[in-house]
């Protein structure tokens, strides 16, 4: 109640309208880039997020946008490569290779063959394709936004209900999720400006399009992920709906029960020791990824949602459908 | 097994290499640490978002220059630092006008490059430009030969091979030289290159947009009396990098993926003639395998030693998955030994707290610089 209680409940301060009111719904939008620090877990999320709209009935496309293809390892296809292929019912998944990209968005802007072959063959424009900074990322953007089309403009392009993106770490901010507006006033006219334009609309567009942000109960990814929510809110101007907080520990041991396997611990050998120091190595830590999720709490505007640890030597199909299941 | 120290002996720069977010920038700093409390003055360069980390070597307001860090922070963690620890964040973007600066013929072709909208991007924002102006500082600072030691903590890209490669396409693109032939305003160019070439340039003008090829025209012409300049830096760089007194450090995780890119990395090190040093595992879940012998009744044990059934369950349950995840590790730790065939995996491991602060960096000194016989009790202290 304590927002309401002054006369307007336009006073409510921005973090408590976005705990209070989520607008629309994570999945129900038409595009949602999965983000975070490397190593964190984008790929298994993105992909649960996938088997999750699946399973509710949307036609789902993830995208993998480096050459890495994890989304294909996890559902164990040697190779995905630039084609949409289907990976379980209503879930697709492609991996969008830059020059690939490029190639079809050649082809799709000319429609004179002689035109296009001479461009490829032409040395100047390789050298152009591939060495003009940001214009990979741009053409990754706009196969993205061609995925995410109603009418596609890929002849007999299937049509998809919500395209997730596995986006590249983030390593320094939001470099990737800029670049359209970045192009856009490069170019200042001409059709790579309008495009970049579109594509910069697309991104911005928070009704239709959202950012989850996937972060670690560690102190960097929690500084990272804060400040990355904040770069995207204010810089790009992008909605981030969610944070998901990855890779919990369960907490299996009260304060109590860990004092007890301490001493325990100090007066056995072999394994009854080995056994009480790994519960009190876990229960140390799934108390300090606590503090850490508390932080985050405090620190982003968006809606935290937590994602357990896995006990698995790898994660595979069965981890993805297990988190889906988790998802919030 | 060798320790950090003991590959790093007689080297001028230390580079640690890897994939995002298996711990480069700490490791990178202990690294330094260590070798500074071995009686080495030494540098180490790292990135910004790595702020907590800065923040507690007594670093938060440094810019584009090394700062030396306080020596009584680490006697009050135990290490004593015996020669000098200086560290520096590194800003692309200044380190990029400074290099301008420093090749610009006068100060007119200066402000022409450093007032183009491209060169604004590129240096900016864009890919490539992190990791060029990454090896630049190294180079700058080796030049200076201020420090026994460099140890570059290398930017957060998408693969680790990008940091190999972004410099070359950075550069590629700044030579331009294709291009910049067909852009002259003398229509020379046109005559030389035949007709092909010119067609092509104006289908590209028609997918880009003129102003694009008029800014990346200006962009290279501001740029032709440096591209001399930069091209033999670069070589310098490059051959300091394939130095014998250079090492390259692979840092990872200890999953599939991060050890799978490892692999690749110290392959592409090895295709590229650059010296690898060897390989540093963080957060590894150390076996309690010898002890597996008594496993049988160990249920039956806890279940006595509590006297709390439920208890003894979840603990039972807790190192079951503990010792897993610690099969699976040394599966993965025995690979990347094979597959780089090195018996020097040196491993750290996963610790209770996560490491940010002082404390925790003394802690993975300790396994990093690790004797044998240390390794051995230590490894046999953490999991039983």
């Amino acid at each position: 109640m304590r927002g309401y209680s002054h006369e307007h409940p336009l006073f409510l301060p921005g973090r408590e309208i976005a705990r209070n009111h989520p607008v629309t719904d994570l999945l129900d939008k038409r595009l949602v880039f999965v983000t975070g620090k490397g190593g964190v877990g984008k790929t298994t999320v993105a992909v649960a997020l996938g088997l999750r709209a699946a399973a509710e009935g949307k036609r789902t496309i993830v995208c993998e946008v480096s050459a890495q293809e994890n989304a294909s390892r996890i559902f164990d296809h040697t190779e995905v490569g630039f084609h949409e292929v289907e990976m379980a019912e209503n879930l697709w998944s492609i991996s969008i290779d830059p020059d690939e990209s490029m190639r079809e968005y050649v082809l799709l802007q000319l429609k004179v063959r002689a035109m296009r072959d001479m461009l490829f063959r032409s040395r100047i424009f390789n050298y152009l394709a591939a060495a003009t900074p940001g214009l990979k990322e741009l053409v990754t953007i706009g196969k993205i936004w061609e995925l995410a089309q109603p009418d596609r403009k890929v002849k007999k392009g299937r049509e998809y209900d919500l395209v997730i993106v596995d986006a590249p770490a983030t390593g320094h901010g939001i470099g990737f999720l800029q670049t359209p507006r970045t192009f856009a006033e490069i170019a200042r006219v001409g059709p790579i400006h309008s495009q970049a334009q579109q594509l910069d609309r697309l991104i911005t567009n928070q009704k239709n399009t959202g950012v989850a942000i996937v972060a670690l109960p560690e102190e960097m990814p929690v500084n990272e992920s804060a400040a990355l929510e904040h770069d995207l809110r204010a810089e790009v101007g992008v909605a981030v709906d969610r944070v998901y907080m990855n890779g919990l520990y369960p907490e299996r041991f009260s304060n109590e029960e860990a004092e007890r396997l301490a001493s325990l611990a100090e007066g056995e050998n072999g394994s009854v020791r080995a056994a009480a120091r790994a519960a009190l190595s876990e229960h140390n830590r799934a108390r300090s990824q606590r503090a850490q999720l508390a932080r985050l709490r405090r620190r982003v505007e968006a809606p935290v949602k937590t994602l357990p640890f896995l006990f698995e030597p790898e994660l595979g199909p069965e981890a993805a459908l297990q988190l889906a299941k988790r998802l919030g | 097994m060798a320790n950090v120290g003991d590959i790093l002996e007689g080297k001028g720069i230390c580079i640690c290499a890897g994939s995002g977010g298996v711990g480069k920038t700490t490791t990178s700093a202990a690294i330094a640490v260590g070798m500074a409390a071995r009686g080495l003055k030494v540098c180490v360069l790292t990135i910004d978002p790595a702020k907590r980390l800065a923040d507690s070597l007594g670093l938060k307001e440094l810019g584009n220059e090394a700062r030396q860090v306080d020596p009584a922070l680490f006697a009050a963690q135990g290490v004593e630092i015996e020669g000098e620890l200086w560290a520096m964040m590194l800003d692309a973007k200044a380190t990029f006008d400074e290099l301008v600066a420093r090749q610009a013929p006068d100060e007119e072709s200066r402000d022409r490059v450093l007032g183009n909208r491209i060169y604004q991007q590129i240096s900016n924002a864009l890919a490539g430009s992190q990791e060029y102006m990454a090896m630049e500082k190294l180079f700058e600072l080796h030049t200076e030969g201020r420090f026994d030691l460099l140890v570059l903590d290398t930017p957060p890209t998408r693969n680790a091979l990008d940091f190999l490669d972004a410099p070359r396409r950075l550069m590629q693109f700044i030579e331009g030289r294709s291009l910049r032939v067909f852009m002259r305003p003398t229509g020379l160019a046109a005559k030389v290159a035949g007709r092909g070439a010119s067609v092509a340039l104006s289908v590209f003008k028609r997918i880009v947009g003129f102003d694009l090829l008029a800014d990346l025209a200006e962009f290279f012409n501001a740029f032709s009396g440096m591209v001399d300049g930069f091209q033999a830096r670069a070589k310098r760089v490059n051959s300091l990098l394939a130095d014998r007194r250079t090492c390259f450090l692979v840092v990872c995780g200890p999953q599939g993926e991060p050890v799978d890119e490892a692999v690749y990395f110290h392959r592409k090190l090895v295709e590229a003639k650059l010296p690898f040093g060897g390989v540093i595992v963080n957060k590894v879940h150390y076996p309690a395998e010898r002890l597996r012998s008594d496993n049988g009744d160990l249920d039956t044990t806890l279940v006595e030693k509590l006297g709390d059934k439920d208890l003894a369950g979840r603990v039972a349950e807790n190192f079951a998955d503990y010792q897993a995840l610690a099969e699976r590790d040394a599966a993965n730790i025995e690979r990347l030994a094979r597959e780089l065939r090195t018996s020097g995996v040196i491993r750290v491991p996963y610790l209770d707290e996560d490491v940010h602060d002082l404390a925790g960096l003394a802690e993975i000194n300790r396994y990093l610089f690790a004797s044998n016989e240390e390794r051995i009790q230590r490894a046999a202290g953490h999991a039983g």
